[in-house]
């Protein structure tokens, strides 16, 4: 993406509206000509994969849109004639349903991706807040979501949620109310949430424009993290990446329609057909798997002010990790003590979503407690200090040199010894 | 920019600033209707009060009531529960504010059994049914002080209703009531 556009069009119609707005041009060289690393795995196969589900989440959305009603008397029912009555109905449901927990699925992975590969610093520490900023969207966007069916569990999963707010000192109170609109979650707290619903994934896709134009500034990083230096190292975004994200987008919507034609409850709760009653709280309230580990560490401090901060915190601290983590080396290939801090890091993310999902009690406070400890000592002690001790492996001269071998790239096309040496240093 | 400029300010500069601080004033102006559109409205506010016949509930037992929207537990509360719930030093309490706006002092009069209940009416509690942690409608009658035990985070409250383990801050809060008579409680 630098210089001018490599697109020239011989059409005369053509000519004429790109020297008038260059829009095709920008397509063209934004995902035609744009030069991908050749090394790029399965892993960089995510953000198409994201792309394709917020179109998804959209069109569906919007189609349910013309059959629900934001009322609380009406809600429930709305939902249920979506299901029975509405033509293909339940199909939209199930997709827009499960379709937010692929999203996530998708969105987790894409970013133990880039925690594995370093694929946030510098030059793409804008490009990984960016990211970050859609994370929350994204999460709002889930919450609100969920509220709509006004069962059981969208009802309580709200007051919850909304009450939050009322840990901040003074004010908190004033907060919750101006949020629900009255002095419990009742109707216009419900009809907002709608009306939010509809709006933040259009916030999503501008941030998502923002996202990909950052990335198309810095380049894409890739599974060595060694930087573009030459032609050789890269491969025409069409026919090659185009391709491979396809086919990526259609293995993961096999996965995608196993949900929703085999199993499109298994990752909801019973209780949400259940119409919302404010006077019973569920025995088991809990939040939608996606958001679990972040609610394991909002249980797991004994304060309700320090339970919000920490959790808030936890997302807070991802904006921070370009700064937090000192290794200059970004792939976690070359990184051998990196490898392993990464992978324990996966596992308790996964223990945290466990504890998430139990009773808050007995060995789950204490294994929860130690669990969201360790989730900030591996942002804030673990990562500047292993930049500092580690030894990482050497790394090859170019990608090119890494795919074919010492004896290819690197050599002819580097401009200069100076500019490679860097990366050969330990 | 570093350096002052030796210029004196014109006419125009001033005019410049005014003309800024009217657009900002104005923006906020402007924003205030679209913030404050999202709080409670004149039905909400409305909806002030709810009466209550407590005559049928004998010793032992509770009712739940809606007001604003939320559950308010009326207690009839047992001679045990009032023994345990006096019987209870100040020091051991994690709030020590009544939350009670019926008498003086309000927020600031210690949570002491007679300040929770009913004044002169000692075997009625009244309580917002919402923990005061993250507002979920706590079990009656559970928990680890013989009170109230909230399932989502694990609050135990005692029987006047104050939190004595877990992670809610506060005691249950007592809405504004009065008995019209012996027998009928108006909330709110």
């Amino acid at each position: 993406m630098s210089g001018h556009s490599t697109y020239n069009p011989q059409n005369p119609v053509l000519k004429w509206f790109e020297a008038r707005l260059p829009i095709v041009g920008l397509i063209h060289s934004s995902f035609v000509a744009y030069p991908t690393p050749r090394n790029l795995n399965y892993w960089w196969t995510f953000g198409a994969i994201l792309s394709v589900m917020l179109g998804v989440q959209i069109i569906t959305g919007v189609v349910l849109a013309m059959h629900y009603t934001p009322h609380v008397d009406l809600a429930f029912n709305s939902v249920e004639h979506i299901m029975r009555d509405v033509n293909y109905g339940w199909l939209l449901r199930y997709m827009h349903a499960n379709g937010a927990s692929m999203f996530f699925i998708a969105v987790y992975i894409h970013m133990f991706r880039g925690l594995y590969y370093g694929s946030y610093k510098a030059p793409r520490e804008v490009l990984w807040m960016l990211g970050v900023v859609i994370f929350l969207l994204m999460m709002a966007t889930g919450f609100m979501g969920y509220v709509l069916p006004w069962g059981q569990m969208s009802l309580w999963g709200a007051i919850v949620i909304t009450n939050l707010f009322s840990a901040i000192p003074i004010v908190g109170e004033y907060v919750t109310t101006w949020l629900w609109g009255g002095f419990s979650v009742d109707n216009p707290t419900l009809n907002r949430f709608f009306s939010l619903h509809y709006l933040l994934p259009f916030m999503i896709a501008g941030v998502v424009g923002l996202h990909i134009w950052a990335l198309h500034v810095t380049g894409q990083n890739n599974p060595t993290g060694v930087e573009v230096k030459s032609t050789s190292d890269t491969v025409a975004f069409t026919p090659y990446a185009t391709l491979k994200d396809g086919f990526a987008v259609v293995c993961f919507f096999i996965f995608f329609a196993w949900f929703i034609f085999y199993t499109p409850n298994y990752l909801g709760h019973a209780d949400n057909y259940i119409r919302a009653n404010p006077l019973q709280t569920p025995a088991h309230i809990v939040p939608e798997w996606y958001f679990l580990p972040f609610y394991a560490i909002l249980r797991a401090i004994p304060s309700k002010l320090g339970g919000v901060v920490a959790m808030f915190s936890a997302i807070i601290v991802l904006f921070f990790l370009p700064w937090l983590d000192t290794a200059k080396v970004r792939s976690a290939k070359y990184r051998p003590l990196y490898r392993y801090f990464f992978w324990i890091f996966v596992v308790v993310c996964i223990l945290l979503g466990y504890i998430g999902a139990s009773p808050p009690e007995g060995l789950y406070i204490t294994v929860g407690r130690l669990l969201t400890a360790y989730y900030f000592l591996h942002f804030l002690v673990i990562l500047p200090v292993l930049g500092l001790v580690e030894k990482p492996l050497p790394l090859p001269a170019s990608i090119t040199e890494a795919v074919l071998g010492p004896n290819h790239g690197g050599v002819s096309v580097v401009p200069s010894s100076s500019a490679a040496a860097p990366e050969r240093r330990a | 920019m570093a350096t002052p400029s030796l210029v004196e300010p014109t006419r125009r500069d001033f005019l410049y600033l005014a003309t800024g601080a009217v657009a900002v004033v104005g923006a906020g102006a402007v924003a205030w209707p679209f913030i404050n559109q999202m709080n409670p409205d004149a039905s909400t506010l409305a909806l002030a009060s709810t009466e209550v016949d407590i005559a049928p509930i004998a010793e032992g037992q509770s009712i739940t009531v809606k007001w604003r929207g939320r559950p308010v537990f009326v207690r009839h509360r047992t001679a045990k529960e009032i023994e345990e719930g006096k019987a209870v030093p100040l020091s051991d309490l994690v709030d020590r504010a009544a939350r009670n706006p019926n008498i003086d002092g309000g927020d600031t009069a210690d949570a002491t059994d007679q300040n929770r209940a009913a004044a002169g009416k000692e075997q009625w509690l009244i309580m917002i049914g919402t923990c005061t942690h993250l507002g979920c409608v706590p079990l009656g009658q559970a928990g680890d002080y013989d009170g109230w035990f909230c399932p989502c985070h694990g609050s135990h409250y005692d029987t006047a209703g104050r939190i004595r383990k877990g992670p809610a801050p506060e005691n249950l809060h007592i809405p504004p009531y009065a008995f019209t008579n012996d027998t009928t409680i108006r909330i709110g």
